[in-house]
């Protein structure tokens, strides 16, 4: 037997195979498909303080290799959460994190304020990268100063887990996750979506009613491999691990470059039951190369 | 192994082609038996299907559910070439495997056992309506379907469901049935009232040009969208609508809505 557990802070994962914010949304979609408890964990859609309508329609476009979105953080908000969805995930057998977004800081705080109520969400990822909002979002994980403000004014009020999750449409992904970690971040997660852009030639015009929205999918992933193989070189707080996963060759290669655990994004559109697969190919693959616990993947990148 | 519980209400699995034929120009049908025992699937429901060995195609492709067989444990198709991706499927050969992921979405409100009603199909959007047609249960003198098309070449043959309802023509050339869109047609103009719901699935303006005669006239009116979509189980936020209860997904809300709930 091969030991999958792993650890991210306090947050203890029995296998490193989660699902990503915006992809699955909020694990029950997914247990349609498969039992939540054969995963690692869900990172559940963004939410904010209030309700959300998202952009206009269209909001996606398909790449080579990959997808841009343009979805702007769809949600009923954290008291529709808490209220309706929460009851009936939180006996699920597994790690929940809620991803959390704000236009302001007072909304952050005011989001994680509630979430910090429940027992069952043990964890935050803080998203200051999203690319598809007017206001805040991706403004406030472009900068050092920005970043380091939002982190430091949550953590004061926010006592378990606080995973950070980076941007990469930044010159140095590494200088931000330094600034976060800095400030009292418990991890970092990354990549969020590269800005990107699509146009129709025929008709000329942008194909997403954004014009530009998130690019994600395999295009991205070995942009995404070497910020995180930069990251977790540059930190020494654990680092989740995503872009463009798409089986669990890809998902050592996130763990080998430093990430502890990884999430499983895009890939699951095409096929919702990948995460459970790419969990047996692990053990595969770790019985092959006689790895006895999956920790011993962690950054063992051979130079 | 992990094994998936059998509480799934959802599959992902690989079919095996059947059948791949032409129905027309741009029209295929594609039959796929599953190894599997297939779940319930009803009239306006889908599947998103993988498009196999195509390059820049990443994404399933969605299609209504034509057919069930319980006794082939098969599930038909029609494929209507509208890009790559669509292309690339109907050149698929039987023997072939392909992955399906079931069944998705909501049907449409089944008619009660004394109801008369009309289903507009314009397309390949006649795929559910033929398949409500035959689940309704109703005798064929409380079924109509009306079908649209360009010309007599663009319309697929479905003579064969003239034992589960009377069937009616439009064309734009009049080379079939009557001259114009079914919107024109004598069916619709002078007895739209008889029905107590009508069904439609077609392109967009098609349903809007319907939705709208058939709010003004007050009749029970459902159609089925085809908004584009990454995930088909609502998650991925990407095909909504916007409905009197806010921005709903195509993929789990519907496709199926009922015209009252839309902001057309």
């Amino acid at each position: 037997m091969v030991d999958l557990k792993v650890k991210v802070h306090n947050l203890e994962f029995k296998n490193p195979i989660t699902l990503a914010s915006g992809t699955c949304g909020f694990a029950r979609e997914m247990a349609d498909f498969f039992d939540p408890a054969i995963v690692g964990g869900f990172f559940l859609k963004g939410s904010t303080l209030k309700n959300r309508d998202g952009n206009e329609y269209p909001r996606m476009a398909e790449t080579p290799s990959g997808m841009l979105n343009a979805v702007g953080l769809q949600n009923k908000g954290i008291d529709y959460f808490i209220e309706n969805i929460y009851p009936e995930i939180k006996d699920y057998d597994t790690q929940l994190i809620i991803n959390v977004n704000g236009s302001t800081v007072e909304d952050y705080i005011a989001l994680t304020e509630k979430v910090n109520e429940l027992d069952k969400i043990r964890g935050i990822e803080l998203n200051i990268s999203c690319p598809n909002v007017k206001e805040g979002g991706m403004a406030f994980g472009v900068s050092c100063p920005g970043a380091e403000m939002v982190t430091r004014e949550v953590r004061k009020v926010y006592d378990k887990t606080l995973i950070v999750k980076l941007s990469p449409n930044v010159t140095d992904i590494s200088e931000i996750a330094r600034a976060v970690e800095g400030q009292g971040a418990d991890a970092v997660s990354l990549v969020n979506t590269f800005l990107g852009m699509a146009i129709d030639a025929e008709t000329r015009k942008p194909k997403l009613s954004t014009i530009t929205g998130g690019l994600s999918g395999p295009a991205i992933k070995p942009i995404a491999l070497r910020m995180v193989w930069q990251v977790a070189n540059a930190v020494k707080i654990p680092v989740v691990g995503m872009g463009g996963i798409m089986n669990a060759a890809d998902a050592i290669e996130f763990m080998l470059a430093g990430a502890s655990v990884v999430q499983i994004g895009t890939a699951v559109f095409k096929d919702p039951t990948l995460p459970v697969q790419i969990i047996n190919e692990l053990e595969d693959y770790m019985l092959r190369h006689k790895v006895q616990s999956v920790n011993d993947l962690i950054g063992e990148l051979q130079i | 192994m992990r094994k998936f519980k059998r509480m799934a209400k959802k599959f992902v699995a690989d079919f095996v082609v059947v059948d791949n034929k032409p129905l027309n120009a741009t029209n295929f049908l594609i039959k796929a038996r599953s190894n599997s025992v297939l779940p319930t699937i009803l009239p306006g429901q889908f599947v998103n299907v993988e498009i196999n060995d195509a390059k820049e195609i990443f994404l399933r492709r969605p299609f209504s559910v034509f057919e069930v067989d319980y006794n082939q444990n098969t599930i038909s198709m029609i494929v209507k070439i509208l890009g790559r991706g669509s292309k690339k499927l109907t050149e698929i050969e039987a023997g072939c495997n392909i992955s399906l992921v079931y069944p998705l979405g909501k049907s449409f409100t089944y008619p009660a056992a004394t109801d008369k009603v009309l289903l507009i199909g314009g397309g390949s959007g006649v795929a559910p309506m033929l398949f409500l047609a035959k689940e309704s249960g109703l005798d064929k003198t409380q079924v109509d379907i009306l079908l649209g098309a360009r010309t007599k070449e663009d319309h697929i043959d479905v003579e064969s469901y003239s034992k589960y309802a009377n069937l009616h023509y439009a064309t734009e050339d009049g080379s079939l049935g009557e001259k114009g869109f079914v919107t024109q047609h004598s069916v619709f103009v002078n007895d739209l009232n008889k029905y107590d719901k009508i069904y439609a699935c077609g392109p967009d303006g098609m349903m809007r040009a319907i939705a709208k005669v058939a709010k003004a006239a007050d009749v029970f009116c459902e159609v089925s969208l085809e908004n584009l979509m990454a995930c088909g189980f609502g998650v991925c936020l990407c095909c909504i609508e916007p409905t009197n209860k806010g921005n709903l997904c195509v993929c789990t809300d519907g496709p199926v809505f009922n015209i009252n709930e839309l902001k057309w």
